[in-house]
């Protein structure tokens, strides 16, 4: 019996070796903190991971580890994919910034890459997307199609990222119309339809016309679409849940990226920096814009590409709810203070909290 | 205004019901099944790919159906037949029902779904306020009424809920009796699988009409906690779906009124006023140990 | 035909040994089955899920730090369990007691002494039975079900985590975002062995032996096996369930709080908005596999840690889907269940249908 059990153990272990030896050039490894199926967040980098396997083809293998929960688990994620034989480890989420310079410092040979953490290294970049030049073109949307004046914003929780985007896209409405209103709501969450759907309902039900979400389930925009009234998509192109509603989405491109570094890497030219892109890069994209008059399209598209240009939505004047000028007239608010926002510009009419 | 936020919560507070009163069943029967999330979501993938495949919203509600019947029909085997623990094989069937269903669903991510048409019955749904809110649902909604109304009667007026109840309360003398407590069990948790079916139904063909995974959220634990909220009485679980819902719905009035609460605070309410309203209910012991299932996660077998 | 289940007179020794052994042996073809239809190779699926992460030591430490909270809180459970008290919200215990260990190093950073951490940990214990203490209150107060407020308290601590880490208990040199402040050397549980084993593990296994001792052979273990088997024998003998009934729940909170604590100090090193992947559930899956035994609960524990680490192990390695992994996960746990019963029972096919049974067709 013993004797049965070894050498099958050993078959196992022959077959394991045999087809760990078909190896490409590269291993490129992914974290996320979602399933994959989220169509969200987790769903826009996993096809960015399958641009890679497409454009590099046998040259670079890819692995993935999706629903990683941000806590004790992470740091096991990372190591892992280190150990296996990864040259570039992406971790796409907030919370496994330490976790990742903590396998890091004891890797020094992988690469890794932190999506929107703060934190570099030796071999630890990160990278994030100005996603909030995409929330400033829909705030002005919002303001030109809104007839009573309010918008409704879902939102997750309140990390800078957030409330950057809250703030980006009050000053967009603002630009047309001052008086415009935003109510929001946080519903604690990234992901849970139903709650989102009955956030969106709550903000109609207040008087809001458009919706705009920094959540990531199509959801609201279904809502809008039953309710009449319009909406944004959220990471991917929602279009198919909302046609009637969806006046835009704001996608999140990673591809680009991971092609660049991988092909740095292979290179051997892959360097550690902080990335944070938007627009111009292609790695925040505009969902083509639908149901939308004629004049309210050129805006919008006369102002992406201001953006694309090199203009800067958070540039003065912008004053702080409080009262406090954040920017004077002109003066472009630096890098550190739109990665940390933490006040919400005048005219919004919620409390962070302290 | 109120209009509409009744017709919020309603949608918010159907899913709970229907889920929450199937497990009352199960549970009147003298067994525990902590697998409703498991059993919902399998609903939810399987409704959603029989409605998208075939482009009918009533073959997606049978189907779901029998996924959750299929479902609860193993965990039946599991603790009646081979007289595992209940609480461990629930759990276990959650876990197997959110992996399950990702599986299949795997195809249809992204994929809109097709929602379930609204029942308008002719001259009342067009009565002012009255109108909207009681005549112009989806059918789930009044199924979930019916499903109440029925599950009432038939525990305290017909002949089946007597033997429902005296085996979730004294499985011995039951057995004594003559009745199959095995048999009793296994239909009641079929009924109960069947319900979480239909409620996943509801989350993926009506809620939010979609499919994604663990969309059900958690929303089967609360109809777990719904069933011990009512104790175990059928019209209370309608109050508690509907307080339960009216509270999620009312925190994000709040909020977007800008009331400046923090909104952690805000989303713990309602668990939090769950708590308060059972303490006030239990606080009242003759009523609550009376509609208790006595034998409420124990095991039985035989003596032959 | 149907299937019927005859009582043993005792447990068989055989089926103690071999239920786990037939168990695994049918998760294992169920596994390779499911290996087969997604077009994976089944053995090496097999190999990698349940083989290979035994035969290197960076996953073994792995499972024993997966493996450590688990075994701790399932230990408290089982002391609930037996007694007949639901406590299923070990998840906001954990929460909650980690809160409470973690205030030290957060809001006096400078307080860094030998005594620092002994106090996090007392703290840690305390705050996991104070959380669990509302349940069992209003369960002896008020007579209010504890399956339901416990599970509830779960979603409470989890926002309370959440508030505090996104405002008041933010690192201010953290740029905003939600997480506290790092811990400092003197607030860290020190570590044991290359990998990120810490302290908790030794800490753990003492738990298990003493509950061990005290179940099998002291009053107290007597008290709470005879208060969950028969409450009226137990009040003859002048033992009061009410008090049972704080104890056991202050007690799995203690140890659901001083996991909580070790594994933030021990492993995350900070607080961040979540801080456990489930633990406090999954625990209740390993008491119940563990059958309510100390010892049991340890080898428990191990199974689960190595499902979820071997899960990892294809996902990563072969691509399987981590959905396939967790119907794995499900069916081992089912498996095991069902092969638990043959230890006190005995599978026969019978033909002939009982007359109790026939004749209960027309009152139904």
């Amino acid at each position: 019996m013993k004797n049965v059990l070894k050498s099958a153990v050993a078959g196992l272990a022959l077959m394991a070796g045999a087809s760990a030896a078909n190896a490409a050039d590269l291993k490129a490894c992914f974290v996320y903190v979602g399933p994959v199926g989220d169509f969200g967040w987790s769903y826009q980098h996993d096809q960015g991971r399958l641009s890679v396997e497409e454009h590099f083809g046998d040259r670079v293998e890819t692995a993935y580890l999706e629903s990683v929960k941000e806590g004790p688990d992470a740091e096991r994620a990372i190591e892992r994919f280190a150990r296996d034989g990864c040259g570039i480890i992406f971790t796409t989420s907030f919370g496994f910034m330490n976790p990742t310079i903590k396998v890091a410092a004891k890797y020094p040979d992988v690469k890794f890459e932190h999506a929107t953490g703060y934190k570099t290294a030796e071999n630890v970049a990160t990278y994030n997307s100005k996603f909030h030049q995409g929330r400033y073109i829909i705030g002005q949307i919002a303001a030109k199609q809104s007839k009573t004046g309010v918008a409704g914003y879902i939102a997750s929780f309140p990390i800078p990222e957030v409330v950057s985007g809250i703030n980006a896209f009050m000053l967009g409405a603002q630009s047309v119309n001052p008086d415009f209103q935003v109510k929001v709501v946080w519903v604690n969450t990234w992901f849970d339809p139903g709650k989102e759907a009955d956030a969106a309902k709550a903000l109609i039900d207040q008087g809001a016309d458009v919706i705009s979400q920094h959540t990531d389930s199509t959801a609201p925009l279904q809502v809008a679409q039953e309710r009449g009234v319009h909406g944004f998509g959220q990471a991917s192109d929602m279009i198919a849940f909302a046609p009637d509603a969806q006046y835009t989405s704001i996608i999140d491109e990673w591809g680009p990226y991971y092609i660049h570094r991988v092909e740095e890497v292979l290179n051997g030219t892959w360097k550690s920096h902080s990335s944070w892109e938007g627009l111009a890069e292609g790695h925040v994209v505009m969902a083509p814009y639908t149901n939308l008059p004629e004049d309210v399209v050129a805006m919008a598209k006369a102002t992406e590409q201001k953006i694309i240009d090199g203009w800067e939505p958070f540039t003065g004047p912008i004053t702080k709810q409080d009262g406090t000028v954040a920017a004077e007239d002109g003066v472009r608010l630096d890098d550190g203070a739109i990665l940390g926002m933490n006040w919400y510009v005048k005219g919004i009419d919620d409390k962070l909290p302290q | 205004m109120f209009e509409a936020v009744l017709l919020t919560v309603i949608t918010a507070a159907t899913p709970l019901l229907i889920a929450a009163i199937g497990e009352l069943v199960v549970e009147r029967s003298g067994v525990l099944n902590l697998g409703v999330e498991g059993m919902m979501i399998m609903g939810a993938v399987v409704g959603f790919a029989v409605a998208n495949q075939t482009g009918s919203g009533s073959l997606g509600v049978v189907a779901a159906i029998g996924a959750g019947m299929a479902m609860s029909a193993l965990f039946a085997f599991l603790v009646l037949v081979m007289v595992t623990n209940q609480v461990a094989s629930g759990l276990a069937l959650t876990i197997l029902g959110l992996g399950l269903s990702g599986m299949i669903g795997e195809a249809f991510i992204g994929v809109p779904g097709l929602k379930l048409p609204e029942l308008h019955i002719p001259f009342l749904s067009d009565l002012p306020f009255i109108g909207p809110v009681v005549f112009q649902q989806d059918a789930l909604v009044y199924v979930a009424f019916a499903l109440v109304a029925g599950v009432s009667y038939m525990l305290f007026r017909t002949r089946m809920g007597l033997v429902l109840r005296s085996v979730g309360d004294n499985h011995a003398s039951a057995h004594a009796l003559g009745y199959s407590v095995i048999k009793v069990r296994f239909l009641a948790i079929l009924f109960g699988g069947a319900c979480a079916g239909l409620a996943g139904a509801y989350m993926s063909l009506a809620y939010t009409p979609q499919w994604v995974e663990n969309m059900t959220a958690g929303r089967g634990w609360i109809a777990l906690a719904l069933v011990v909220f009512a104790s175990w009485l059928p019209w209370r679980v309608v109050a508690g779906a509907y307080l339960f819902g009216a509270v999620t719905v009312l925190t994000f009035h709040a909020q977007a009124q800008g009331f400046g609460i923090p909104s952690q605070f805000l989303s713990s309410l309602p668990y939090l006023a769950t708590i308060v309203v059972l303490v006030l209910i239990s606080a009242n012991r003759r009523l609550t140990l009376v509609n208790t299932p006595a034998c409420l996660g124990k095991p039985f077998v035989p003596d032959r | 035909m149907r299937i019927e289940l005859v009582k043993r007179k005792e447990q068989s020794r055989a089926m103690l040994l071999l239920s786990p052994l037939i168990a695994v042996g049918l998760t294992l073809i169920t596994a390779a089955l499911l290996f087969i239809v997604t077009g994976k190779d089944p053995a090496l699926g097999l190999y990698k899920f349940f083989i290979e992460p035994l035969t290197d030591t960076w996953s073994l430490q792995e499972i024993v730090v997966k493996a450590t909270p688990l075994i701790l809180i399932a230990c408290g459970l089982s002391v609930c369990f037996l007694s007949n008290n639901w406590n299923i919200g070990a998840e906001g215990q954990f929460v909650f007691g980690a809160i409470c260990g973690c205030f030290l190093p957060i809001l006096f950073p400078e307080f860094a002494n030998g005594a620092t951490l002994p106090l996090m940990l007392l703290f840690g214990a305390l705050g996991g039975a104070a959380w669990a203490f509302i349940p069992a209150i209003l369960k002896t107060r008020f007579n209010t079900n504890e399956i339901l407020t416990s599970l509830m308290l779960v979603y409470v601590a989890g926002l309370l985590l959440d508030y505090l880490v996104r405002g008041p208990w933010r690192d201010p040199g953290g740029f905003n975002f939600p997480e506290s402040r790092i811990f400092s050397d003197a607030a860290t549980l020190p570590a044991i062995g290359d990998g990120r084993m810490s302290l908790s593990a030794p800490i753990a296994l003492i738990v298990v032996v003493v509950l061990a001792i005290v179940l099998a052979r002291t009053m107290k273990g007597f008290e709470i096996r005879v208060m969950g088997e028969s409450p009226r024998a137990g009040s003859f003998a002048g033992f009061s369930a009410k008090k049972l009934t704080l104890f056991a729940f202050a007690f799995a909170g203690a140890m659901a709080g001083l996991a909580g604590t070790m594994e933030v100090s021990g492993s995350l090193n900070q607080l961040l908005p979540s801080i456990s992947p489930g633990y406090g559930f999954t625990a209740i899956i390993v008491a119940f596999l563990g059958r309510l035994n100390p010892v049991g609960i340890l080898v428990a524990g191990f199974i689960l840690a190595l499902s979820y680490i071997g899960g990892e192990a294809v996902q990563a390695s072969m691509g399987v889907s981590d959905k396939i992994a967790s119907v794995i996960q499900g069916l081992l746990l089912f498996y095991v269940l069902a092969c638990d019963t043959l230890i006190l029972y005995q599978v026969r096919l019978s033909r002939a249908r009982p007359a109790a049974i026939a004749g209960e067709a027309e009152h139904v």
